[in-house]
């Protein structure tokens, strides 16, 4: 019989990480999966709205990225209108996009990841927090503060304070940007940019320290998967599919996203609600892939950015083929930030941004949509069906999560490989098991709570299932 | 502008709230009361269409009697004493609004009409701040049949001003109720879809009284839909100047 060690944690609090590892007879790991809550039944519910209600709809239900959200679902709206979205709204929804990267990655990196990179994953929970950090390096802490204000700004100052859940609407945005919020911005861009470049500077040196966490942070081969524009470049608001293996050959590139469904299947396991979505040349497991940052970077050809440009080439330089520790996600978001704001400069300094013609209109002119574009997190996807009406009689949802699930198993089941021995449970590997999960960034809500701290409980069970030891996160 | 007639109507002297107040003997307490201001909340009476007394939120105590009496339909009556705030009032406001949002499915954060929706202005105003009653959570219905319009029935509150301002109006007479009690709803002509009534006139009156997200234009998103009103006085001071 098999033990199973189970984390898990005790309030039913939404957005929780349960981690069950399964020990063999001989106590070594035989297999580790983690199961996350996140908002489901989510497709059933839909059904009957107004598809005009969907991008606020969906962004309301999913709290973590309502702009990703709202981006998805517009698009997906768009092709409900079959209407032409007029040039400045896409272009003002692509840096609302890019705002939403910039204060999700920078919270990622700063907020929840730069405590065990500054002071150590052994360093207990009371000690290893942003507190701290701004206690041993003042400068990082207020960097991190700044660039996540800048992303903030960004989606304030377009979509307004408390992110109007009707700015980007079906057929495009409600309102034009004004002369005062596009100067705002680019008043606030150059210190942005300085401070992208800096962290860049100090990750990249400070990096030969982490090797450790290079070698088993989730760092196996799979596939990475992600949006690029028609020259094979990084994309995040429309694009098409390109997919690479592991040894960094592109094996499917421009796959139209209308067609997601002849390529991506979605595997389900009975213990849990998540959806396992899998590249179907594949099959299920292989077909595993990754998204988000590190998929985008591996795939992407060059960003069409100049300094972004050159911190690709030197992350290409990283491996060999696809760069496949998950450690990478950490470099990979700071290149965005970079790109980010490189885009963000390039999209404001056109005047036609400024134009007043951003939305247009239109009845329900086809009855099917499908919505793709790069949440911080990876590719989302939303499909809808609607009748007649323009009511939702179907619909379906890809999160970025929900891509990562294969690969976040993996990645916890490789830590629970390297630092689970015997019948008990050390801080210490709670600690890398949080790491490793976090360097994912999936959207629970547990890995913005408590500053960071995930909430798990770890369990240890033995053979006859009668728990050895216990370890909790609350 | 034409003069004002001067009425010959008697005049009848009361109490509100311990004010002395006067108004003509045909006039309901609700209007001697807003000729005062003296307020008094009101979800289903709208200025310029005839009073039903659904919704009960008007609710006010006469001195001497047990029973409440709907300010908008009881007339003033000589040397009465009305209360507008008691003790007693204010807790059955807040209840009766309770009531109204666990009878059907209300979801503001995603509603056309948030921000602009009286329900929701109501029961801030009454403070409301919780539900104590179990949400009935009615599998109801949207209509979106009509080129312009749709109703979503999960936030009507059966208040009638959509049948009202139809028939008393726009004198289409689409609208009205079907069924009793809380199964009732409203239905356009023979409960058809709305877009297939031939009595529609597509004006949007209904949509423009219609206090809650239940009726919108079509194609607005969340907090989009801010309901135009001033019309109703203006239409209705029209007709009568042409009655006279
Ligand atoms: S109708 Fe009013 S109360 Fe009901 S959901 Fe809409 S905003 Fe809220
Ligand atoms: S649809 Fe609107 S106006 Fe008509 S009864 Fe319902 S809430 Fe009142
Ligand atoms: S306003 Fe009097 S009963 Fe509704």
């Amino acid at each position: 019989m098999q033990k199973q060690i189970v984390i898990e944690p005790v309030t039913r609090i939404e957005g929780h990480a349960k981690i069950t590892i399964q020990l063999a007879d001989d106590g070594s790991v035989a297999d580790a999966n983690i199961s996350v809550t996140q908002f489901r039944g989510f497709e059933k519910f839909v059904v009957g709205r107004p598809f005009y209600e969907m991008p606020s709809l969906t962004a309301r239900t999913c709290g973590i990225c309502p702009v990703s959200h709202l981006i998805a679902a517009s698009k997906a709206c768009d092709q409900i209108l079959s209407v032409r979205i007029p040039e400045t709204a896409n272009k003002l929804r692509r840096i609302l996009n890019l705002g939403q990267w910039i204060q999700s990655h920078a919270l990622n990196f700063f907020h929840l990841s730069s405590p065990d990179l500054l002071l150590g994953m052994d360093e207990t929970p009371e000690k290893r927090n942003i507190f701290r950090v701004m206690e041993v390096a003042p400068e990082k802490a207020r960097d991190g503060i700044r660039l996540r204000a800048f992303g903030q700004t960004v989606i304030e100052t377009l979509a307004g304070k408390r992110i109007h859940p009707a700015w980007v609407v079906p057929g495009g945005v409600s309102e034009p940007l004004s002369v005062e919020g596009r100067d705002k911005l680019l008043a606030l861009l150059p210190e942005a940019k300085e401070i992208a470049l800096r962290t860049l500077r100090w990750f990249k040196q400070s990096m030969s320290q982490y090797q450790d966490y290079v070698r088993t942070f989730a760092n196996f081969p799979s596939l990475f998967l992600g949006l690029v524009d028609p020259s094979g470049n990084l994309e995040h608001y429309h694009g098409r599919l390109r997919v690479m293996d592991a040894a960094g050959r592109i094996i499917a590139d421009q796959l139209d996203p209308l067609d997601y469904q002849n390529y991506i299947g979605e595997a389900i396991e009975p213990w849990t609600f998540l959806k396992f979505p899998y590249y179907k040349p594949a099959g299920y497991p292989e077909g595993i892939y990754r998204v988000g940052p590190l998929a985008r970077l591996n795939i992407a050809t060059q960003t069409g950015m100049p300094l972004a440009d050159e911190e690709l080439a030197e992350f290409h330089d990283l491996e060999r083929g696809a760069a496949l520790s998950s450690f990478y996600y950490h470099y990979a978001r700071l290149i965005e930030i970079l790109y980010a704001i490189e885009q963000i400069e390039r999209l404001l300094a056109d005047p036609a941004i400024l134009r007043k013609d951003v939305r247009a209109t239109g009845g329900v002119n086809h009855h099917e949509g499908i919505g793709m574009s790069e949440a911080p997190r990876g590719m989302l996807l939303h499909h809808y069906k609607v009748d007649e009406n323009g009511l939702v009689t179907w619909a379906n949802l890809i999160i970025a999560s929900g891509h990562n699930n294969l690969a976040m198993n993996r990645g916890v089941l490789q830590v629970a490989r390297h630092y689970v021995n015997g019948n008990t449970l050390t801080e210490g590997m709670l600690n890398r098991v949080e790491a490793v999960v976090r360097a994912f960034d999936p959207c629970l809500a547990c890995s913005t709570h408590a500053l960071g701290q995930m909430q798990m409980e770890i369990t240890l069970l033995g053979p006859d299932g009668q728990a050895l030891d216990r370890l909790a996160r609350l | 502008m034409s003069p004002v007639p001067i009425t010959t109507e008697p005049v009848k002297t009361f109490k509100i709230n311990g004010q002395d107040v006067s108004a003509r003997e045909t006039e309901s307490i609700l209007q001697a009361a807003r000729a005062h201001n003296i307020d008094i909340p009101t979800l289903c009476h709208l200025e310029g269409l005839s009073s039903t007394g659904a919704c009960r939120l008007c609710m006010v105590e006469i001195k001497g009697s047990n029973k409440l009496f709907p300010a908008c339909v009881t007339r003033v009556q000589e040397g009465i004493e009305v209360m507008t705030h008691s003790e007693r009032l204010v807790k059955y406001r807040r209840m009766l609004m309770e009531l109204i949002f666990s009878e059907r499915n209300h979801v503001c954060a995603v509603c056309v009409v948030n921000g602009h929706c009286e329900l929701q202005s109501t029961a801030q105003k009454l403070g409301m701040d919780h539900v104590r009653y179990p949400y009935l959570n009615p599998q109801l219905e949207v209509d979106a049949s009509h080129e312009r319009y749709a109703v979503d029935h999960n936030r009507c509150i059966l208040c009638t001003r959509c049948v009202r301002v139809c028939d008393e109006i726009e004198t289409a007479h689409t609208w009205d109720v079907m069924g009793r009690g809380i199964g009732s709803k409203v239905i356009t002509d023979f409960n058809q879809p709305w877009g297939e009534s031939e009595t529609c006139t597509r004006c949007g009156k209904c949509v423009n009284v219609c206090p809650t997200g239940a009726l919108f234009e079509k194609g607005k998103s969340v907090a989009e839909m801010a309901k135009q009103r001033q019309f109703l006085p203006y239409l209705v001071s029209r007709r009568e100047a042409m009655i006279e």
